[in-house]
């Protein structure tokens, strides 16, 4: 998936001037690579042709998962490992343990989805990423247009410009993630490796 | 503009002044940039000067045993499980903002949730002190955990509200953690692109995760947080239960009582809404944030306050009647001459809490005073004393005078360093929300930007003269446009 390309890069700077530019570019057949937005649009993965996430589906595999984790390990401790005799009452008392399995549930679910929507999005201190338009976290929402050889990245531009963007330009850059600090400008081991 | 941005114009707007994207950047995150005010660091010395002298406290409390306290014969849980119930209760109106008013899509929630879940999570961390010290030997504090060891294994007992509580505080201070964090990234990400200084790149490089704002990023961030919201709503519901069981499945009269959990969790939501009145009164006058947390924003949590402290009237009130008719000797002698009696050692503690918390929040039926700053302030601490007061009264006026007239103990004050423990997490809690505050968007920057062009004020004109135009055309052009 990773590796050098080259980018026609639109920013807009209205969401109602982004849509309308979106249906277009997809229309007249480009790839869209991404569009990065200061906060989240809603309806924008849509209009990109976007899956819905399942990262819900992996909250409740997670949250299940610690229901059964609480309830084995608490009933196997109390009836089988050390049962304790607590006034002659049951040793699987498990209205007594749903509170704990309760927050089992919760804990495993919570964790494990922001977890997984770290790795997802690949996501973790020190690691760095291409940045289109330094102001897509401020006001900007900057569409990058992926150009294969046979893209003629002069008539993208004019695409573009006509779609309404305030800002148009080529980059080239890595579509992967690196290990890096923000604080300095630094080539990419990919760089390094192929010796650009 | 369509139609889908619309919002009535009944509604108050929640972002006032003309604003535009760049903008509410600029107003939020340039306080992060700038250096600290004097008073900043006059507010930040005096909070360290309180940790400092709770870190003392807990020397003291460690090298010499709790008898440092003044804890006696009856009363074994004083100062500090009050201050720990209070604590824990204060956390729960930041869960509550950012995750049940989400769930409700209440947009008003955008201007204050960072700064209430970050209140959260310093208030639980200062809660999360008193269990831990009030151990004694605190060293030992890991044999909580359930492990196997090679003590037997001596496991704990899953059937104690006790160890449910450390479940339940551990997990609630870890999901809000989460919560507030996920939260933060994209924010932390604008503050980076923003940086000037290489320090300022370096830090919220790291503290970013390198975020970059794409739509598929945005889509699961959209999900989690939804997910967590739903979440974290039964778990802020849960934690205070299980606190409450820590007293309501004993057999101490007044202690008793199956009213506790729906009584403890709204009497939280309550003082933790004042506890986020207090700070964010301060916080926007600071920062000059008046834009972005107004006067609609105060009213509607005075609202919140006005309605959280009449069901903890109403539960007073059954708690009373039911102790009276319930028949049981020792549970209405409780009632009756440890609380309601005026003359009892304690009898002005039940009425300064009976005002605190059921009379004073009536105030707030009026309008007027629901809008009034300085109002407002004076009575988010008076709801405060009034909720500490309630903690207190439960656990004291419960204790002090046992089954046994020859074990009622004498009148119970706390020692210096009790209160310089409690002192000393007031410290904590506001040594972390200065540095917070300093170092921190302390409004949810990305989502104020997604409603702003709902509910700004300078949007909302816009939208009144819209509907004026003929509404046929208004009809056609805007509505066919959207779609």
């Amino acid at each position: 998936m990773s590796g050098v390309k080259k980018f026609v890069v639109g920013s807009f700077d209205d969401e109602a001037v982004l849509f309308p530019a979106v249906k277009n570019v997809r229309r007249a057949g480009y790839k869209i690579h991404d569009v990065y937005t200061p906060f989240p649009v809603h309806g924008l993965d849509h209009a990109m042709g976007l899956r819905e996430t399942s990262l819900h589906t992996a909250g409740f595999i997670y949250g299940i998962t610690g229901t059964t984790t609480a309830l084995t390990c608490i009933s196997w401790i109390f009836t089988k490992d050390w049962p304790l005799n607590i006034g002659g009452k049951p040793h699987f008392a498990l209205p007594a343990w749903i509170p704990i399995t309760f927050e089992l549930t919760v804990l495993f679910s919570a964790v494990g989805m922001v977890l997984t929507f770290c790795y997802l999005c690949q996501l973790s201190p020190f690691v760095k990423k291409h940045h289109f338009h330094l102001r897509a976290t401020d006001d900007l929402f900057v569409m990058a247009i992926e150009c294969t050889d046979k893209t003629n990245d002069a008539e993208v531009q004019e695409f573009l410009q006509k779609a309404g963007a305030k800002e148009i330009n080529v980059q080239v850059a890595e579509t992967g993630w690196w290990l890096g600090r923000y604080d300095k400008e630094q080539k990419l081991y990919r760089e390094l490796e192929k010796g650009y | 503009m369509s139609l889908l941005k619309y919002e009535s114009q009944i509604r108050e707007p929640l972002v006032n002044g003309n604003k535009n994207y760049h903008q509410v950047t600029e107003d939020i995150i340039s306080p992060i940039e700038m250096k600290p005010t004097r008073l900043w660091y006059i507010g930040f010395y005096i909070s360290v000067a309180l940790l400092l002298f709770g870190v003392y406290s807990i020397y003291r409390e460690v090298t010499y045993g709790v008898g440092q306290w003044n804890l006696n014969k009856t009363i074994g849980w004083g100062w500090d499980i009050t201050n720990f119930v209070w604590w824990v209760g204060i956390g729960h109106a930041g869960t509550l903002i950012s995750a049940i008013l989400l769930l409700f899509r209440q947009g008003w929630r955008t201007g204050v949730n960072r700064a209430a879940e970050a209140m959260t999570i310093f208030a639980v961390m200062c809660a999360g002190q008193f269990p831990i010290w009030h151990m004694g030997r605190v060293w030992l504090a890991f044999f909580i955990m359930p492990y196997p060891n090679t003590r037997g294994p001596v496991w704990v007992n899953f059937n104690s509200p006790l160890l449910w509580d450390v479940f339940a505080i551990s997990t609630y201070f870890t999901v809000s953690l989460l919560f507030w964090y996920s939260g933060l990234l994209p924010d932390l990400a604008t503050v980076r692109d923003r940086a000037k200084t290489k320090l300022r790149k370096l830090l919220y490089g790291v503290a970013s995760f390198g975020w970059t704002g794409s739509t598929k990023h945005w889509q699961r961030h959209e999900s989690l947080s939804l997910v967590l919201a739903g979440l974290a709503t039964p778990l802020v519901l849960s934690v205070h239960t299980i606190v409450s069981f820590d007293f309501a499945t004993s057999v101490i009269p007044g202690w008793h009582t199956t009213i506790f959990p729906p009584c403890f969790v709204a009497g939280a939501i309550f003082s933790g809404f004042a506890m986020v009145q207090s700070l964010m009164i301060i916080l926007r006058k600071v920062f000059g944030l008046q834009d972005y947390i107004t006067l609609g924003h105060i009213e509607a949590m005075n609202k919140v306050i006005v309605l959280t402290g009449s069901i903890v009237g109403i539960a007073y009130i059954t708690e009373l009647f039911i102790a009276w008719y319930g028949q049981n000797y020792y549970e209405w002698y409780a009632f009756k001459e440890n609380r309601v009696n005026l003359f009892s050692p304690y009898g002005w503690s039940y009425y300064l809490m009976m005002f605190c918390n059921v009379v004073s929040p009536q105030m707030f039926w009026f309008k007027k005073l629901r809008r009034n700053i300085a109002f407002t302030f004076f009575m988010s601490i008076i709801v405060n004393i009034g909720m500490w007061y309630e903690r207190f009264v439960i656990i004291v006026t419960s204790t002090y005078r046992d089954y046994l007239p020859s074990s009622w103990s004498t009148y119970y004050s706390p020692s210096i360093y009790e209160i310089g423990f409690y002192l000393g997490t007031f410290g904590l809690f506001f040594t972390c929300f200065f540095l917070f505050a300093k170092y921190f968007p302390v409004i949810a920057v990305a989502e104020i930007k997604s409603v702003l062009k709902t509910t700004g004020e300078s949007y909302k004109v816009k939208m009144t003269d819209m509907e004026k135009e003929n509404s046929d055309k208004f009809y056609l052009e805007e509505v066919e446009h959207a779609h």
